[in-house]
């Protein structure tokens, strides 16, 4: 099927080359970073990791929300999700392959990756993070592949693709869950050592997941023959809202915790997350984007009848997408190094190259996304 | 080749703690007698004779108290030993000892109330061995690990530069080298390896100085007698004696991570 990403119209062709040339441009910056070391990034020694890391935990997320799309459909028989759970698939796959860059072009030594497989230590969640992205990976090629080689065919898919599709419900649970873990499990920094750190991670990606997906779906409707279908977006702009609502709610409850209490190991990365200590901000300005853009994209998803009109909810969309962004994107990681053990402030900006292979990382599952979303719109519209 | 180093490093340890062993019945034997003057549990005599200093749990009493204002010998001495880079800036900083503000040390246990001769303190801080380390923990491949005889240790060529250790110590003990660290140290001393960039390292209780039978470079380099290294578990040991005499307090205890740096004011 892959040959029918080769051929399209001439926008496809720009966004195809203007993907390349973003991928490029970044692994150009890859490159000096593997020979200048990571000192080319703005992280330093209290902060450790940056925006690298923090992608990949956004991405984990965007990866986790096909389940959205696949447990209606296959255990609640949500006929109008059977046209698009593909493109849920399809999506995780790329953000998977996103958060595994992420982490490599996040190693201080890339050449001893494999050190992770040939020294497996159980006892670390990162093996497990990854153990079950790879797993998570495999499950959603071989499904999504599988699947629509079926569909082009005209026949059902085979039976063995069933269970696996089961066991991808439950297995992106466990992705996003152990990826809460690598923080939620460390003495010391108060600000990641919540128990909520699971279901929060959960909840704010059943929103930013399920919200680019309902993007994609008005691209792909804009641009080619295929409709996702009236029926299938609404129930996706509702899951948005219960999850944005779930994610707002988890936020206010740690909020709580924090202030009510005021334990100052708890409290100080919550009042630099949202007003900034010593005059160090900027994380809190962005996090009132953050917070105003999660309320107004709540009302609009909320009320019927703004969620109905399109242009309206892929506002929605992209408001949700920013906000969690730049909640989980920029803000999660970076505070819980904020303060320091040493209660020191140091801020972390991202510097140019560092952006540069952001972007080329990002450009890359863009990439991935519209050659395999190309693949499906070509099978699916040609029948 | 890992496994092949750290095995033959074992052997090499079985092989010499067969060549200490009558030393160390002294040691056994000094112990029961208290009042004998020591360093490290030992005897004066088996110090610096080429043969390992040993213990079952190397410790750390660090008494804060005498360290003067802006001295930094221990951190000079430990640094030059150890080839530790330096890079003149915050943001690239490696460094295996620091000095900081006892209020910022231990938050939880100073008030403002306290005598300013105690709040200004300048109070070194080091890897504190724990004895349920976190690093060991979160590190995917076992390039950070503890020994039996409790020092927390990193295979520099395991590492691949992760910095989930880094994250993990609650305490800021770790530096990643984001820079190739040769070009930035002072003099480069041929007895301890350089590290590469992309590593994390952090202090190791001199442990290469512990195999030649020589305690510390930050304790033999402070002239106050500022910090004592010994065995834990030997009762006679001078970091016994003085956690029996004098309250002492140990950074964020209360996290269940067991450190092995232990402060007199």
């Amino acid at each position: 099927m892959l040959e029918k990403a080769l051929k399209g119209s001439r926008g496809y062709g720009i966004w195809v080359a203007l993907l390349l040339l973003l991928t490029g441009i970044g692994f150009f910056f890859y490159l000096r970073q593997l020979d200048y070391g990571l000192g080319i990034t703005g992280m330093s020694r209290d902060v450790s990791w940056g925006l690298y890391i923090a992608q990949f935990t956004f991405l984990v997320g965007i990866a986790a929300s096909a389940v959205m799309l696949v447990l209606p459909y296959y255990l609640h028989d949500h006929k109008a999700f059977g046209k698009i759970t593909i493109l849920g698939e399809f999506l995780a796959v790329s953000a998977v392959i996103m958060c595994l860059t992420f982490v490599l072009v996040d190693l201080g030594r890339l050449d001893r990756a494999m050190n992770m497989i040939l020294h497996p230590s159980p006892k670390s969640i990162l093996f497990w993070d990854m153990v079950v992205l790879n797993g998570y990976l495999l499950i959603n090629i071989v499904t999504g592949w599988t699947v629509l080689e079926s569909d082009k065919q005209g026949v059902p898919p085979p039976t063995w693709v069933k269970p696996l599709i089961y066991i991808s419900i439950p297995w992106a649970i466990s992705i996003h869950t152990v990826t809460a873990f690598i923080y939620s499990g460390l003495p010391g920094r108060g600000f990641w050592l919540t128990a909520i750190m699971a279901p929060r991670f959960l909840a704010s990606a059943f929103a930013s997941g399920p919200a680019l997906l309902i993007l994609f779906c008005l691209i792909l409707k804009r641009f080619t023959r295929f409709d996702a279908g009236e029926k299938a977006i609404q129930t996706l702009a509702k899951i948005v809202a219960y999850a944005l609502a779930t994610s707002i709610f988890f936020v206010l409850v740690e909020l709580f915790t924090a202030f009510y209490s005021q334990i100052p190991s708890h409290m100080n990365h919550l009042t630099y997350l949202f007003r900034g200590l010593e005059g160090h901000n900027m994380i809190a300005n962005w996090m009132g984007v953050s917070a105003v853009t999660a309320v107004i994209a709540l009302v609009l998803l909320i009320i019927p009848r703004t969620r109905t009109r399109e242009p309206i909810l892929a506002l929605a969309c992209c408001l949700v997408f920013l906000s969690l962004w730049i909640e989980k994107g920029l803000g999660l990681v970076i505070t819980g190094f904020i303060p320091s053990p040493l209660e020191t402030i140091t801020d972390y900006i991202p510097t140019g190259p560092e952006i540069a292979i952001t972007i080329g990382v990002w450009a890359l599952g863009l990439l991935i996304v519209t050659v395999l979303y190309k693949i499906f719109v070509a099978v699916r519209t040609e029948k | 080749m890992a496994p092949t180093r750290r095995k033959f490093l074992q052997i090499a340890g079985i092989a010499a703690a067969g060549l200490v062993f009558p030393p160390l019945a002294k040691v056994l034997d000094s112990a029961q007698r208290p009042g004998t003057p020591t360093t490290a549990g030992l005897p004066p005599s088996v110090a610096n004779t080429g043969s390992p200093l040993m213990a079952k749990r190397w410790a750390m009493v660090a008494i804060a108290g005498k360290c003067p204002s802006g001295c930094k010998d221990c951190i000079d001495a430990c640094h030059r030993t150890h080839n530790v880079p330096d890079f003149g800036n915050k943001k690239d900083d490696v460094h295996w000892i620091g000095a900081e503000k006892m209020t910022h040390v231990f938050p939880a246990e100073t008030h403002p109330r306290m005598p300013e001769s105690i709040r200004d303190l300048s109070v070194p801080v080091f890897c504190n061995h724990c004895e349920n380390p976190p690093c060991v923990r979160v590190c995917p491949t076992q390039a950070t690990f503890k020994r039996a005889d409790g020092i927390v240790m990193m295979d520099y060529h395991r590492c691949i530069g992760c910095r989930f250790c880094m994250a993990a110590c609650p305490y800021g003990s770790r530096s990643m080298n984001y820079r190739d660290p040769r070009p930035f140290i002072p003099k480069t001393d041929p007895a301890f390896p350089t590290r590469t960039k992309g590593v994390v390292e952090k202090c190791n209780f001199c442990e290469e100085r512990l195999a030649q039978g020589i305690l510390p470079a930050c304790v033999t380099a402070c002239k106050e007698k500022a910090l004592v290294f010994g065995d834990l578990d030997n009762p006679g040991s001078d970091v016994r004696r003085l956690l029996n005499e004098k309250y002492s307090l140990r950074r964020r205890a209360d996290l269940g991570t067991g450190p092995q740096i232990y402060y007199i004011l």
